[in-house]
């Protein structure tokens, strides 16, 4: 099996003292859920996986992505998107000059890339906004539009980072199931990193600590509290 | 768990800092930071050496190869020595312990109030008045003739005629020391506030008055020990620029002796070139007496430092708030009073009509002065912005090269990478712009436009790396590995992303550059050989002609270019980005 993500005997320490151990596949339009304390690696983990890991932390193992090891790239080469807390849509930017940043250059034509920008948008519900400024939107709508640049550059693995965290209740509901609905119609390998009980559970998959542990039940845990 | 949320999202930021690889093609960028300090330090260490040649007697240009301590001796025997030395040492001491006195006071009494709001906004106009400007303004100000003589007569003094009184160029250098003090003031001010905006000032105050202490007492006793020394490095390069200064001390200061610095520069201009000799060794002792008063103010600063330790563990709550603030708003208000007024009586003159004393207007407004100079003073302002133009690009690509170097090879540089920044501004025009021209004299290098430029770079790179340096370094990583994510390559970064996201910082270095390379009377001066006029020579040198309308017309001018170069910095993204609320 060459599909999906594969982590394999991936360690991650700091000083010695060992913060991620993960030996796992996260086959195509899956989203593994990693739940674990503030502190414990879990960021850490993803800035390994994206090529950007910081000096200090001592690592091991290998990445592959379908198939292809990825020792020696960095986050250009790796095609992984990545999701952060904030949406970090670039604010000098039109929300659809965010969107066709994104754009592989190997689409030409200023229409072509203006239809694939509006038809990102469309699938967004965010039809004409691609003229507006990204500080002007809500925070629901902000959090489509950096969903949709991640996906425009074609990412053949999606991680996130406590991507709902910053939205309220509501939004978060319907927003978890956007997002979870776009990753398992493309078919990509997905990684969501999470404090919250309800998004393990909407995203449907196994649910692990950084170091490997099956957290099922520290998911019920969490929810309880 | 909202600390932890918090607290994670800064981590977040530190991990995603991680340096970006390298490209493969061999790259230019990591010796930015090696190639800026050369155009920086070079130039100061050849001027070192380019002075101390002439002061132990060799100067081939002059035909004199053999070394003698003849230019030494000479010094010593000229007879103003002692007082033009005196004079040097008392002003800079006496300018820079009041400039940081009411600096510190005007923070320790209204730091986080809404009256500082005014003081902030206050400050870049200020800054942007050229040091000749405010001091020709003062002159005016002050003088027997002046405004506030005109004021108070002759219903409070009796005048009808201007007394005959020394005011400006007084001997004891009181003019030159307050003319000093009120330009450096907001200087000062805006460095303070930088390194305020550093630690939890406010907090720490708010702590100390729940415990008793009176809010200038808490602020001294809480917060300046962690200020100052984040402004020691901006404090000793007011008291050596102030030990130093010519264009100020030529309008402000006594002439016999003038401080020492006038006097060099009057050996250097002198006919008989055997006075270059002088010139040289009185660089030298320049030098010396600058590398003096920083070891006096550092013996005073931890003498200081010892009482005010004992002083706070004795716990005294300090009693007189009130008179402190009002102390602070009275000298805050004096001293930008006196540069704005100087600035709108510079104005007011070169407008002037017929204006007899003691009326406090002219009797009329007319452009005749105004006419009489438009074809040399448009030359001279086209002069003046090329200059300044080219010394700010070249000062901001370099401050540019060094900081990208920096992010995309994660270096970190430390507090000594500070002091080398601070190299030109610390060692005394004087001394190494004098040893410079000796130098481009004797290469042939003096005269042209370029050789000026070169000298502007020296002082201008500095001010633009410590006006952008913190914004650009502040610049949150996550946009770069978003984008870098999303398949961008270092340079698409830089030029889509960092770069636009950062405009407005860039301008307003290129704005402070641009202000200091406006105001350089020295270098100019000096590496020009007085062929490449600027406003600033211009306007110095008519400040011994006593024509007020022309003084006015051409120092308004100076205050105008770089007071138009910090609303181009305010206007361009405003425009840019006027539909881009996040970057308002
Ligand atoms: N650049 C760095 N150098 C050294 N240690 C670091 C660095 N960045 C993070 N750390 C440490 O590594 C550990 C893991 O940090 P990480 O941000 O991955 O945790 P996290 O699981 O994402 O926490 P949170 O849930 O709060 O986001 C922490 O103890 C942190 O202090
Ligand atoms: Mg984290």
């Amino acid at each position: 099996m060459t599909d999906g993500l594969s982590l394999e005997g991936v360690r991650i320490a700091l000083r010695g003292v060992p913060l991620v151990s993960l030996d796992v596949r996260i086959a195509p339009g899956e989203v593994l859920t990693i739940m674990g304390p503030s502190g414990s690696g879990k960021s850490t983990l993803l800035s390994l996986l994206v090529g950007a890991c910081p000096p200090e932390f001592e690592t091991r193992g290998r990445v592959l992505l379908g198939g292809r090891d990825l020792a020696g790239l960095g986050p250009r080469e790796r095609r992984i998107g990545l999701l952060f807390q904030d949406d970090l849509l670039f604010p000098h930017m039109s929300v659809g000059a965010n969107l066709a940043f994104a754009l592989p250059p190997s689409l030409k034509g200023r229409r072509a890339r203006r239809r694939a920008v509006e038809a990102a948008l469309e699938d967004a519900e965010l039809a004409s906004f691609a003229d507006r400024d990204p500080a002007t939107l809500s925070g629901g709508q902000r959090s489509r539009v950096a969903l949709m640049r991640t996906l425009l550059g074609e990412p053949q693995a999606l991680l996130l980072d406590e991507p709902f965290s910053r939205l309220d209740a509501n939004l978060r509901e319907s927003l978890r199931g956007f997002v979870f609905d776009r990753i398992r119609a493309r078919g990509i390998p997905a990684l969501l990193v999470t404090h919250d009980a309800e998004d393990a559970a909407a995203a449907g998959g196994r649910v692990v600590d950084p170091l490997g542990r099956g957290a099922g039940t520290q998911a019920k845990a969490a929810s309880l509290s | 768990m909202p600390v932890s949320k918090a607290a994670g999202s800064v981590r977040e930021a530190r991990i995603l800092a991680a340096p970006m690889r390298p490209g493969r093609r061999p790259r230019l960028l990591p010796l930015a930071p090696l190639f800026t300090l050369v155009v920086l330090l070079g130039p100061v260490a050849a001027g070192l050496i380019g002075v101390l040649a002439p002061a132990f007697g060799y100067y081939p240009a002059l035909g004199a190869t053999e070394l003698s301590l003849a230019p030494v001796r000479s010094l010593l025997a000229w007879p103003g020595l002692g007082g033009a030395v005196r004079l040097s040492a008392v002003t800079a001491l006496a300018s820079t312990a009041l400039a940081l006195g009411v600096t510190l006071l005007i923070c320790a009494a209204w730091h986080g109030t809404r009256a500082f709001g005014a003081i902030e906004r206050l400050l870049s106009p200020l800054l942007s008045v050229p040091h000749a400007a405010a001091a020709l303004g003062l002159a005016f100000l002050i003088s027997p003739s002046g405004w506030i003589i005109r004021a108070l007569s002759p219903w409070a003094t009796g005048w009808d005629l201007p007394p005959d009184v020394l005011i400006v160029g007084d001997p004891a250098g009181l003019a030159l020391i307050a003319g000093l003090a009120a330009k450096e003031i907001p200087f000062l001010l805006l460095m303070t506030l930088a390194a305020l905006s550093q630690i939890p000032a406010r907090r720490s105050v708010l702590l100390a008055q729940t415990q008793g202490y009176g809010r200038v007492t808490a602020w001294v006793k809480t917060v300046f020990p962690r200020v100052y020394p984040q402004i020691r490095l901006p404090i000793y390069a007011v008291l050596a620029f102030s030990a130093s200064v010519v264009d100020v001390a030529v309008i402000l200061g006594p002439s016999t002796p003038p401080p020492l610095s006038v006097q060099i520069l009057r050996w250097l201009n002198d006919p008989d070139l055997s006075m270059r000799f002088e010139a040289g060794a009185g660089a030298v002792l320049q030098f010396g007496i600058v590398l003096s008063l920083l070891a006096l103010w550092r013996c005073g600063e931890l003498a200081l430092a010892r009482a005010g330790t004992a002083w706070i563990a004795r716990g005294a709550r300090g009693r007189a708030d009130a008179a402190w603030r009002g102390l602070a708003a009275l000298a805050a208000g004096l001293s930008a009073g006196a540069v704005l007024l100087a600035v709108a009586g510079l104005a007011v003159w070169s407008f002037a009509g017929f204006w007899s004393f003691p009326d406090a207007l002219p009797a009329g407004l007319t452009l005749r002065s105004w006419e009489g100079q438009l074809p040399g003073l448009a030359e001279l302002t086209g002069t003046t912005i090329l200059i300044a133009a080219v010394a700010t690009i070249i000062s901001l690509l370099l401050v540019l090269a060094c900081l990208e170097a920096e992010y995309r090879h994660g270096l970190r540089p430390g507090t000594r990478a500070l002091w080398l920044l601070y190299i030109p501004l610390i060692v005394p025009q004087t001394t190494f712009v004098t040893g410079l021209q000796t130098l481009a004299i004797g290469t042939g290098l003096a005269g042209p436009t370029g050789s000026v430029i070169a000298a502007h770079v020296v002082f201008v790179l500095p001010y633009v790396f410590l006006s952008l340096g913190d914004p650009f370094r502040a610049w949150d990583p996550r946009y770069g590995l978003a984008a870098a994510t999303l398949g961008a390559g270092p340079d698409r970064l830089l030029w889509q992303v960092r770069l636009p996201m950062l405009l407005r910082p860039i301008l307003t270095a290129a704005a402070v550059g641009f202000a200091v390379s406006v105001g350089q009377y020295l270098p100019t001066l000096l590496l020009g050989l007085g062929r490449v006029p600027t406003l600033t020579t211009e306007a110095v040198a008519l400040s011994s002609g006593g024509d007020r309308r022309l003084i006015g017309v051409y120092a308004i001018t100076q205050t105008a270019v770089p007071l138009l170069g910090f609303a181009a910095a305010i206007a361009l993204p405003a425009v840019a980005f006027r539909n881009r609320k996040g970057l308002a």
